[in-house]
Formats: structure tokens, C-alpha cells, sequence
């Protein structure tokens, strides 16, 4: 992974496979704080307790529990490295929360990257989505929202093409704008 | 070529044309395109491979592609890997692929309906 956007979208992911319907994202900037952290919500199947505590193990997951992969390590890895760390809340039936919290201005963190070409894979992996995308930066915020854009196209599925290019530019647009203090 | 649509009032005339063309359209003559976004997937660059992707199909205004996206297939050692349907030409799985690669593709296979024999792992007749 090069960018902390990849693990968001491996994240997701593993969501989808869970059968989430609706996906929030949170991603907080705090230079005051110095901590990056970003969570991925859903109401997917959830874990068991038990499940909870294999999923960071990678040799024990990896063929087990095919939801669940190197992903997970993967990122426990980069967070621990950043003086972070990842934890996972889920519950059967409910959903899972994965939230991954890094020191801001460590060395070793990865950038966030291209979150906007994240935000497009995921709505074409699962067009009718519900997704919220919340961004903060320093009190800054960056909201985008699947589902007025599904109300609104109704019969027209989100992955047309020319609609996954017009998400792009727009939350590019809108994060870009959130490192320009004003 | 057409322009981005940069606003959301051209997002909702786009959406009104759309619509029309998809009562015009016949459900059958559609290309699909399946990039594998399993960890193994993402980590080798396939999230760039689509962009590549929705990229040059919006680029040349192609109708009728839809792009999409699976888990892990197992071959892990020759992501990113994409897969191409496109009614009258060979199911094929190309491996390896690059941004660049995947505009080539896009143009040879899906426009052109060449199959790029070289970078072909599965071939389904």
C-alpha cells in the first residue's frame, strides 16, 4: 500500500463483502492533536467477539475467514509503526467500525493520497450504495453524500461512466480546497 | 470528445440524456469490464487501473461499458487483473496491467475488438 486511501478502499472492501448497504468514512486531520485517523462504517454482517480477535492475526485469517485477509494486519502494521493504532467495534448482525489512527507528522505515515479515485471504485463496485464521505481538516469540513445522487437518478445507475468521472473531479475539487486556509 | 461535467445542473441534464439512451439501448450488446480490488488487487495498482479505465471511456464517450470490480481470483502474482466481456470477442483475463496497458485496452479490445494476445492469462471462447 502506498497511500493510506488504498487501505481505506481494502476497507472497504471488506464491507461490500460483508453485504453493507450503507458505508460512512470519516477521515479527521488535527495538526493541533497531530493524529490523522479515518474509521469505515457499515451495516454489513458484523463479527463474532471471536471473529474480532482473528481478524488481526494474518495466519490465521487469510483462509478462514475469506472476508478478511492481509488487509487488516496490513493496516495494524502501518498504524502501530505511526504511533497509532487500529480498532475494530462490530457486532453481529449490526455492522463493523474499523477506525485506523496515526501521528500526524510521523515519518513513517503514509499520505492520505487519492481518496476521490477510492470514493469512485467503491460506487462502481456497488452503484445503489448509501455513502457518506465526512472529511475534516482543522475544523474544515468536506462533506459527499451517495444518496441524494441516488434519489435523484433513481432509475440511472451511478457507475455510468460519465457520473463515476463527475465524483472524481468533484471530491477532488472539495478535499483540495480543505489545505487552503483561508 | 465531450467536455467534464462540471456542475450539478450539467450532472442533471446528463442525467435526462441518459435516460433516454438507456430506453434506446439493447441490453445485450454491452461490455463489461471486472477489475480485480481484492488487498493483493489494490496494493499492486488496480484502483489505478480503473481510474485508467472510466478515464479513457469517458474520454472517448463510449456507451454501452460498464466498469465494475471483484475480489481476489486467486492469481495474485499477476494483479492488477482485469477482466474484459465484450459480446462477440473472447472472454479474456489480462494480467499485469498498468495505466497505460489499461488504456490501450480500452482502445484495442473494447473499441477495436482486438484481443491482446500477450497480455492474456485465461482465454474463454
Amino acid at each position: 500500500m502506498l497511500e493510506l486511501s488504498h487501505h481505506i478502499l481494502d476497507i472497504i472492501e471488506n464491507s461490500l463483502a460483508a453485504g453493507a448497504s450503507a458505508i460512512k468514512i470519516t477521515v479527521i486531520e488535527d495538526n493541533s492533536r497531530d493524529i490523522l485517523s479515518f474509521e469505515v462504517a457499515d451495516n454489513g454482517a458484523g463479527l463474532s467477539v471471536e471473529e474480532i480477535g482473528q481478524v488481526c492475526d494474518p495466519f490465521v485469517t487469510s483462509r478462514r475467514l475469506r472476508r478478511v485477509g492481509l488487509g487488516i494486519p496490513l493496516l495494524q502494521q502501518a498504524a502501530r509503526a505511526c504511533e497509532g493504532d487500529l480498532v475494530i467495534k462490530s457486532e453481529k448482525g449490526k455492522g463493523t467500525a474499523v477506525k485506523a489512527t496515526f501521528q500526524l507528522s510521523h515519518i513513517d505515515r503514509m499520505p492520505l493520497g487519492d481518496v476521490a479515485s477510492t470514493l469512485v471504485a467503491t460506487v462502481a463496485a456497488k452503484p445503489d450504495i448509501d455513502l457518506l464521505y465526512n472529511h475534516l481538516v482543522d475544523g474544515r469540513e468536506f462533506v459527499f453524500n451517495t444518496g441524494w445522487l441516488v434519489s435523484e437518478f433513481k432509475e440511472l445507475p451511478l457507475n455510468e461512466v460519465r457520473v463515476l468521472s463527475w465524483i472524481k473531479s468533484y471530491c477532488r475539487d472539495g478535499i483540495k480546497k480543505l489545505y487552503l486556509s483561508e | 470528445m465531450m467536455k467534464q461535467i462540471k456542475s450539478v445542473d450539467e450532472l442533471m441534464k446528463f442525467k435526462e440524456a441518459a435516460l433516454d439512451k438507456i430506453k434506446e439501448r439493447k441490453a445485450d450488446g454491452k461490455t463489461t469490464i471486472v477489475v480485480g480490488m481484492g488487498t493483493c488487487g489494490i496494493t499492486a495498482g488496480a484502483r489505478e487501473v480503473m481510474m485508467a479505465i472510466i478515464d479513457e471511456i469517458d474520454k472517448r464517450n463510449l456507451s454501452d461499458v460498464i466498469v465494475t470490480q471483484t475480489g481476489c481470483a486467486g492469481m495474485c502474482q499477476h494483479e492488477p487483473i482485469v477482466e474484459v466481456n465484450k459480446p462477440g470477442t473472447p472472454q479474456i483475463v489480462y494480467g499485469h496491467l498498468d495505466e497505460d496497458k489499461a488504456r490501450r485496452l480500452v482502445f484495442e479490445h473494447v473499441i477495436n475488438g482486438n484481443v491482446i494476445s500477450e497480455w492474456a492469462l485465461v482465454q474463454r471462447d
